[in-house]
């Protein structure tokens, strides 16, 4: 690898970065002024015009806030646990294609940190470290609120992996890759995998809202009922890094969700807008549109949030176990019997 | 029994059907109502730049009112305190001198006239005891304060502006 690839990759690693903090920033705004609209009400309009400072207001508020740290707390532990959150959160944006290669005269450009061979599974791992977090910061505080948000949380996430896992087995089928970069090659122009595999999207986003914490499925940290949930007994950043993580894996679940189900960067026309408008041009408005359908996707879920009510936890568990895996399941067997009796 | 109203309703516990099971459609409908509310304007109004309209019969802070050549009506007869629920008028009577007539309608005036604005309850029947219509609730909302001590409205509060100014 040659230096200035390096440099690129860093420097792309960077704008990523750069770009996941401020969407979830923007996202907690977001959030509240479309919790506002939902509601008949207006949101945050006093930190700068329409408001738009606000995120930069609560930021500074959870940075001079008080740190606490309880005494039975095992300190170690009690700090690991946010990092380890906003750590995998931020990670997995890594395989995630943002669009084609750009070419610049002799260089070409991969909008893709890491093209590894295995995004998916890459993807999942980083999904499952993400529980560790919730329930190594409710364990070191010490509370019982604290442990129960985040025993929930572990067995929600891990219920839902499953059936999460299945819904992509029957994507794998057809694609027949586990690459993302490759997956988002195939759903060139109009020929997304939303055509042929609607069911497993749908339990996709299902498990989705339930490995992001999400509303319907928010039940570590229902403060009705848990206090705060596994992040009780936070305060300052600490607390702000929990609630950061939970927009950052809101906008990376999405960019998921729109590279394997609904046609990555690409868009229709696109090889005629490469051949007259320049390919680069091309690239660029696949890389806008892919934001485009990303942001869609987090309104989604806010408009969610701002709909349906939180499950009880043993129809949580029926929804996981006995509706969404044999669902997945079902997927599997017919999309595998349609595949082989089209290739036959 | 004949029904009051048509809004009875008979209840039933039959199994829920299939689509109503899967729950899917009752979510898209649900979505479709938040949808509806998006678009609709909002009820806020923006407190300090925006103000609600009162109506007609509103009772805010009181003010001690002047006649129409600018002399106080008030002539600390007391029936205001006397009729006043939550005791919250105070006053301290006082014997217009000569010279003062242009400031005075009556003989007698009110040299102290306090009303405690936590205890107040706009009831509003200090108006209807008061024979010289010299005291109306008809200001705005009492601002907020820090200090119980500032509740205590003296006449530089409740007087009306003189009509000069």
């Amino acid at each position: 690898m040659e230096l200035a690839d390096i440099i690129v990759k860093f420097i792309l690693v960077v704008i990523i970065f750069a770009i996941s903090l401020v969407i979830a920033m923007y996202s907690t705004y977001a959030e509240r002024k479309l919790a506002a609209f939902f509601q008949d009400r207006i949101g945050p309009n006093r930190a700068g015009p329409w408001g738009i400072l606000q995120p930069l207001a609560d930021g500074g508020k959870m940075f001079l806030k008080e740190e606490i740290i309880p005494t039975n707390a095992s300190g170690f532990l009690f700090i690991v646990g946010p990092s380890l959150a906003i750590l995998t959160a931020c990670i997995g944006s890594a395989v995630i294609p943002w669009g084609q290669k750009l070419v610049i005269g002799a260089h070409v450009i991969d909008l893709q940190v890491a093209d590894i061979n295995v995004g998916i599974l890459y993807i999942f791992g980083v999904v499952s470290l993400g529980v560790y977090g919730v329930m190594i910061g409710g364990w070191a505080s010490n509370n019982k609120y604290s442990l129960l948000g985040a025993i929930r949380a572990a067995s929600q996430n891990i219920s839902y992996e499953i059936s999460m896992g299945l819904s992509i087995i029957a994507l794998l089928l057809v694609t027949g890759t586990l690459s993302l970069r490759e997956i988002a090659e195939q759903q060139h122009s109009w020929h997304w995998n939303i055509i042929y595999q609607p069911v497993g999207f749908i339990l996709f986003l299902i498990c989705a809202f339930a490995e992001t914490n999400r509303s319907p499925f928010d039940l570590p940290e229902c403060e009705t009922e848990l206090v705060g949930g596994y992040h009780t007994e936070y305060s300052s950043m600490k607390l702000g890094f929990y609630l950061f993580a939970e927009y950052i894996n809101m906008f990376i679940s999405s960019a998921v969700m729109v590279t394997l189900y609904w046609g990555a960067y690409n868009y229709p026309f696109m090889d005629w807008m490469a051949a007259n408008a320049g390919p680069n041009i091309a690239v660029i408005l696949g890389v806008i549109l892919m934001f485009l359908k990303i942001f869609l996707f987090i309104f989604f879920f806010m408009w969610v949030r701002w709909t349906i009510p939180r499950f009880r936890y043993d129809q949580l568990m029926d929804l996981g176990w006995k509706t969404l895996i044999p669902w997945a399941i079902a997927n599997i067997v017919v999309t595998g019997i349609v595949i082989t009796l089209i290739n036959r | 029994m004949e029904p009051l109203s048509n809004k009875r309703k008979q209840v039933d516990n039959k199994p829920l059907n299939f689509l109503e099971r899967a729950y899917l459609p009752a979510i898209i409908k649900g979505l479709g109502i938040t949808m509806s509310h998006f678009f609709k304007k909002p009820v806020t109004i923006a407190y300090p730049e925006e103000k609600r309209e009162f109506s007609e019969n509103f009772r805010g802070m009181h003010s001690l009112k002047r006649d129409e050549n600018g002399k106080e009506r008030c002539t600390a007869c007391g029936l205001c305190a006397l009729s006043c629920p939550a005791e919250a008028i105070t006053m301290i009577a006082a014997e217009r001198q000569p010279g003062e007539e242009n400031l005075y309608r009556e003989e007698k005036y009110a040299a102290v006239y306090e009303i405690n604005m936590l205890r107040c309850i706009f009831c509003g029947l200090c108006e209807e005891a008061c024979p010289k219509e010299a005291i109306y609730l008809d200001g705005d909302i009492v601002p907020s304060d820090y200090l119980r001590k500032d509740f205590i409205y003296g006449k530089d509060k409740l007087v009306e502006a003189p009509l000069n100014q």
